[in-house]
């Protein structure tokens, strides 16, 4: 399986690499003979612009040779927005920032991945920090990772919809593709819930935990495909994520769990008094520690890549080049394991977390 | 952490929320469920199945030492029955060994003693005839004394010499 996956990897990297060399080839042509600075921003910003999310599906951007205009291709996708009423339109108005959407009787500009409201000429005001000043209409827009949530959501209910049916059909035995996911479903159960739960309690928590995993490791491992998805690498998404396992964690705590915190058996009365505080901050904490850890490492882990990726057109020389090509490569297969190590980690942490919760102790023994 | 703010994308924490809460939601149902409950049934008939296979090897080995154990007991059971037997008889043999010389013995010793009682008899019997013909030679004597004196002593001593006791 592992080598199979690597050879996919190979391949992978070799199509980003090649559809990342068309872009920048076109581009650096453009700006060629001027300072090797253009080039490094320009690639700056293009792994910043890769690591957000986008409005539209872009699968690759270059400049025509002839009309000297950005050609982007990719899918547009709808963009849903709550000013004074519901606005639903297609991102291709935005054209990528380039000129103003105009729907009904208001003008959208997209600038640096947000859509502002602008007037018909498109103009945004700043104030001393250089931040718009525009209004940010609500934004429900289904976005490049909005599509690929929705794209892994329907991927586990298919896989793991056909591992339970088969279970029906082929007398207890898993059949199928779901049956190289089953051992991962029992190392779930056995080596991360009940050691961390226990054997009373870790039932109710299957669930979230078996989501959990899947979904953080497919997300991390679609991000390692040359389609340009970052969606564990999101804020927003980490902090979903964080944020479910701080309410399951709190709303199911038993009452010796509240106990630790406000009142700690055990120490002198004093302790208490200061250990509450701090207890308390670390409620919030060890979900904003699962937030920042998956944010941090796949973000650093798609930068890395994409520089090491990039350096190939700053060397433009074969020794250079096919050197970084060879770390990009050794980076991408210890992307594929930091992929599936992080959603080991949350999915860990999270039981170690809702253990506490769920736990009842033994009072004799303080 | 203000770049981080400035990343927060509320509508895709909302899709997000919502995508996810749903797949929890739909796969809990459909899914997790019946993977788990299957996995462990599954696993609670593997356990069965050990466990009554062992139960079986442990009832089996039982019923071997059982055998093993009744056909000993057998064994042992015929063999103290021919040594009985075999004490009985030599008993029995003996016993009629015994009785039969006893027997002989009391036999033996009644007819011993009954010709002793006959060769009694036959000597009384005998005393008794020499005693008659004692007497008839006695009256003849007397008889012949009473005629001659010499001759009746002459004949009392032939007599007595003729008539010996056997």
């Amino acid at each position: 399986m592992f080598t199979l996956r690597s050879s996919k990897q190979l391949i992978l990297t070799l199509l980003c690499a090649t559809l990342s060399f068309q872009s920048f080839a076109k581009e650096t042509k453009d700006a060629h003979d001027s300072d090797g600075a253009d080039l490094k921003s320009e690639i700056k910003a293009y792994i910043q612009h890769h690591l957000q999310d986008s409005y539209d599906f872009n699968l690759l951007s270059y400049t025509d040779e002839t009309t000297h205009k950005k050609v982007h291709v990719g899918l547009p996708l709808p963009v849903i927005l709550w000013d004074n009423g519901l606005q639903v339109f297609s991102s291709s108005k935005l054209h990528h920032g380039e000129s103003v959407a105009h729907v009904g009787d208001n003008y959208y500009k997209l600038y640096h991945g947000k859509i502002y409201k602008t007037n018909a000429a498109g103009e945004i005001s700043y104030d001393d920090h250089h931040h718009p000043t525009n209004v940010k209409p609500l934004d429900f827009s289904i976005t490049k990772s909005v599509v690929s949530i929705l794209f892994t959501a329907l991927l586990m209910i298919l896989l793991f919809q056909s591992l339970a049916r088969s279970y029906a059909k082929n007398g207890l035995i898993a059949q199928g593709i779901g049956r190289f996911f089953e051992p991962i479903v029992i190392y779930i159960r056995d080596e991360i819930a009940i050691p961390n739960i226990g054997e009373k309690h870790y039932r109710k928590y299957m669930s979230f935990l078996l989501t959990l995993f899947f979904f953080v490791w497919f997300l991390n491992i679609l991000g390692l495909t040359p389609l340009g998805i970052n969606v564990t690498g999101n804020i927003a998404v980490t902090f979903c994520l964080a944020t479910l396992t701080f309410l399951i964690t709190n709303l199911t705590a038993k009452k010796d769990y509240w106990m630790h915190i406000f009142w700690m058996p055990g120490v002198p009365k004093l302790m208490r008094v200061v250990l509450a505080p701090i207890e308390l901050l670390g409620v919030f904490i060890k979900p904003f520690s699962l937030m920042i850890r998956l944010y941090a490492n796949i973000s650093a882990g798609h930068i890395v890549l994409m520089s090491l990726i990039s350096l190939i057109f700053i060397f433009k020389n074969w020794l250079g080049s096919s050197l970084s090509f060879m770390l990009a490569f050794a980076i991408s297969m210890i992307e594929i394991l930091v992929a599936l190590l992080q959603a080991y980690i949350f999915t860990m942490l999270s039981a170690l977390y809702f253990g506490m919760a769920a736990e009842e102790h033994d009072h004799e023994h303080h | 952490m203000e770049k981080l703010i400035g990343e927060f994308s509320f509508g895709l924490f909302f899709w997000q929320l919502f995508i996810f809460v749903g797949l929890l939601i739909f796969l809990a149902k459909f899914a997790w469920k019946p993977i788990l409950n299957a996995v462990d049934e599954r696993e609670n008939s593997i356990k069965d199945a050990l466990k009554a296979a062992e139960d079986a090897r442990n009832e089996m080995a039982q019923l071997q030492s059982d055998n093993d154990r009744i056909l000993k007991e057998a064994r042992a059971e015929r063999e103290a029955l021919l040594k009985e037997a075999k004490a009985t008889s030599n008993n029995l043999i003996a016993e009629a060994k015994a009785q039969a010389q006893e027997q002989a013995e009391k036999i033996l010793a009644q007819a011993q003693e009954e010709i002793a009682a006959e060769k009694r008899n036959a000597i009384g019997d005998l005393k008794k005839q020499i005693a008659g013909i004692s007497i008839d030679i006695a009256e003849t004597l007397l008889q012949e004394e009473l005629k001659d004196q010499d001759k009746q002593l002459e004949m009392i001593a032939k007599r007595v010499e003729s008539a010996e006791i056997q």
